[in-house]
């Protein structure tokens, strides 16, 4: 066997081959995510044909934008001019030209500094709630902040929102110096009845001396005066920042074993969650009117907004107790091994873990929430996206134009929804502690 | 915390409602303590009542408003300007949160018994009429038999056109829609037929189409639509301030007397019912518990009926309407305003 030198064992490598075709890059990716099956081929062709349709529809549209012009038949003029006669084309001077009725409403111009101001503040007195990582003394500017925010809108004496913060000052105070006198119970009734008598009795004629002492005040603005996203954000943002602490307490008390307290809360939570927004905007609006004496000026938007943060706060309740449910029993037996009293171990152990798991629910309500402001167009009140679209489309020049103002309330609604979607992913990531 | 305190107010409100309305105080009064008059117009319609971009109400019924605010204060801004929607208007009025409502309302029966509203007078003589395309070929409603038609839901206007249509002996399908806005829309998408709603607003709707020659408004008024300003039942006093303050813009037009000439015509005018009117000789101000040169000050407002009519929805404004039945009855209109006497 001298011909043993024929080798079959390869002596070196062969070169590495491409996959093929079918395997590897955009042809793969398309197979497996675009054609994996025929049902799949399917709806992916379905899917680009509409998409297609839908560019093809508006794309022209949107090309021909005009954003100078002061009414809409000099748009169509000028898109006739420059894309030749019996075009459409999108006339976004309209937004241009009323922008600031947009976002302010009816608010005097020369006080547009305010809102923006208070819109600031607004997000440095939001930030420390929403990122830890921040200053925890900042929390304390998130306390006072209704108060600044309040004044900055309505302005008027700053005595007002000081009295009205008094009050909670008074009730801590109260607090703290009857327990060691006279005991939990009589402390803690103080704490609530001190700040309501000073609310009810005192705080408007201390306001009103302190005001004649010392005059500090900004130009005030009524409410009739607000409109667009100002309202909207007033009612939206009042409502969330009130309806959680009020829904977490409503879930609580669902779940107590004290009769009053249980019943009273499931019967407001299913009589708020039976009744549509409107019917309590209506009642707020009209129904009250009756009660009031001829005269009184209870003020528009503090009734929507104590609707607004009743309704929503019977949904929040609701989303939390789901939360609470999911919550093992284990958790609330460990807290009591610890010795923890009910407000502890609510504090310590069951709400964070409650909380944590009602997450999507709770920023879905206040998504919902902030879309409904809305509705208070039908209490008339100037609302973005109909009652100031309303009144734009009633002017002369602006009659019988649709879209473009739709467009652009609909744009800073995804905006502001789209946020806080994603400020809820990123929070849920954060406190996910589980290894599911 | 906050319920509470929501609550006490509520309480505390209740009671001092009782003792107010066991007072019955008049709206005059209420307004003149106030110090502005509370007026309900409409959210928004072309012409009537709108806000421009400085936020500054303008329109026919805004006029009017400003009318008795002058009337009453002799200063014509002092309204406020509350918009009401077609569902809350009522409600608004007998709830007390406006004195006055102008908001392009038909005095019908009903409202004016069952629902307790006292309309004072007519400013606007409306009615329903239909606009087609062009290329329907139709020529009159009569034509119109199993057209599709948009229509503004739990309106007069709906009542109406069902009527018409059972009185000729035809039918219809009826597309519903919310808003002028979308009706508009609709129409012109070609969802229908056939828009109908007051002819004031086809008017000025056609006349903001891209293409206004392309469309028709059929001859056929199909209803009467008596527009005018409402108050509260059971305070006559009030309701004579409006009345008389419209009255007066109406005999201003037909004594000439315009926002040019008025200061002129108060001096030196001999015509005996110009001088009672502009307060002059007599005092009929006293009489309504206003004061003397009260209809002075509505006229000079913002004109007489005429001046306003002409800026706003007039021929020469986008809107273009004629005067029609809205003339002075010596131009064979229905403008009549009793004497002042």
């Amino acid at each position: 066997m001298n011909t043993s030198t024929s080798t079959f064992v390869r002596t070196e490598m062969l070169p590495e081959q491409a996959p093929p075709l079918t395997e590897s890059g955009a042809v793969k990716w398309v197979r497996e995510n675009l054609f994996s099956s025929v049902l799949n081929g399917i709806l992916t062709v379905l899917g680009v044909v509409i998409v297609a349709y839908l560019v093809i529809g508006i794309a022209p549209w949107l090309s021909r934008s005009v954003w100078n012009a002061g009414s809409l038949s000099e748009c169509r003029q000028i898109i006739a001019e420059r894309w030749g006669e019996g075009v459409t084309g999108a006339c976004w001077a309209v937004i241009r030209e009323r922008w600031p009725q947009y976002l302010f409403g009816f608010y005097p111009s020369h006080l547009y500094w305010r809102p923006v101001l208070a819109f600031v503040l607004l997000c440095v007195a939001v930030a420390p709630v929403l990122f830890d990582k921040l200053p925890r003394k900042m929390l304390w500017f998130s306390l006072v902040y209704p108060a600044v925010g309040f004044w900055l809108l309505w302005g008027g004496s700053v005595w007002v929102p000081v009295m009205a913060v008094a009050g909670f000052a008074i009730g801590y105070a109260a607090a703290k110096f009857l327990q060691p006198v006279a005991g939990t119970i009589i402390a803690a009734i103080a704490a609530v009845l001190a700040p309501v008598l000073w609310w009810l009795f005192l705080a408007g004629p201390a306001a009103d001396a302190l005001q004649s002492l010392l005059p500090i005040a900004l130009e005030s603005v009524r409410s009739r005066e607000f409109g667009g996203f100002i309202l909207a954000f007033t009612i939206g943002f009042t409502g969330i920042a009130f309806s959680l602490p009020l829904g977490v307490m409503l879930a609580l008390g669902r779940q107590s074993d004290m009769f009053i307290v249980n019943k009273l809360s499931v019967g407001f939570i299913e009589f708020i969650r039976g009744v549509p927004l409107i019917t309590l905007l209506f009642t707020a609006s009209l129904l009250l009117n009756y009660f009031l004496p001829p005269g009184t000026d209870f003020d528009i938007i503090l009734r929507v907004i104590i609707m607004v943060v009743l309704f929503a706060a019977a949904y929040i309740a609701e989303v939390v107790r789901g939360g609470l449910a999911a919550l093992p029993r284990g958790q609330y037996e460990a807290a009591d091994a610890l010795g923890l009293d009910y407000w502890k171990a609510q504090r310590l152990i069951i709400m964070p873990q409650a909380l944590k798991i009602s997450i999507p629910g709770i920023v879905s309500t206040f998504i919902g929430l902030f879309k409904d402001t809305t509705l208070v167009v039908f209490v008339g009140l100037l609302d973005p996206l109909k009652g100031i679209t309303d009144a734009v489309r009633a002017s002369t020049d602006w009659k019988g134009i649709y879209w473009e103002p739709y467009i652009f309330v609909g744009a800073i609604f995804f905006l502001f929804c789209f946020g806080m979607s994603r400020y809820s992913m990123y929070l849920e990531s954060k406190l996910k502690t589980d290894h599911r | 915390m906050k319920q509470s305190v929501f609550l006490g107010t509520l309480a505390a409100t209740t009671l001092l409602a009782g003792a107010a309305l066991a007072q019955g105080t008049s709206t005059l009064q209420t307004v003149k303590d106030r110090g502005e008059l509370n007026c309900g117009v409409n959210t928004g319609l072309v012409g009537f009542a709108a806000p421009d971009a400085s936020g500054n109400w303008q329109g026919f019924d805004v006029a009017l408003c400003k009318a008795v605010a002058g009337a009453i204060f002799g200063d014509a801004s002092k309204v406020v300007y509350i918009p009401t929607t077609s569902s809350d208007r009522f409600e608004q009025l007998t709830s007390g949160r406006i004195d006055l409502l102008i908001r392009n309302t038909t005095w019908t029966f009903s409202r004016d018994t069952d629902l307790k509203m006292d309309f004072v007078g007519v400013n606007y003589y409306d009615g329903q009429g239909f606009m087609v395309r062009n290329d329907l070929g139709v020529s009159s409603a009569k034509e119109l038999n199993g057209a599709t038609i948009c229509i503004q839901t739990g309106t007069t206007t709906e009542l109406n056109l069902a009527d018409y249509f059972k009185a000729n002996n035809m039918t219809y399908t009826a597309v519903p829609i919310e808003t002028n806005a979308e009706g508009e829309q609709q129409y012109l998408a070609g969802a229908c037929d056939a828009y109908t709603t007051d002819a004031s607003g086809l008017a000025a709707t056609r006349a903001a189409f891209a293409d206004p020659e392309n469309h028709v408004i059929l001859p056929e008024i199909i209803s009467k639509e008596p527009l005018g300003p409402a108050v509260r039942h059971g305070d006559s006093e009030w309701g004579d301030v409006v009345r008389w303050t419209m009255n007066a813009l109406v005999a201003a037009e037909e004594f000439g007397i315009t926002s040019a000439n008025i200061d002129e015509l108060a001096t030196s005018s001999q015509n005996p019912e110009v001088q009672r009117l502009l307060g002059t000789s007599d005092n009929l101000g006293a009489m309504i518990g206003l004061e003397a040169n009260w209809a002075l000050n509505a006229i000079k407002a913002g004109g007489n009926y005429g001046e306003i009519f002409a800026a706003t929805i007039g021929e020469s404004t986008p809107i273009g309407l004629a005067r029609g039945l809205n003339a002075q009855w010596t131009q064979g209109g229905l403008l009549y305003t009793p004497p002042f006497r």
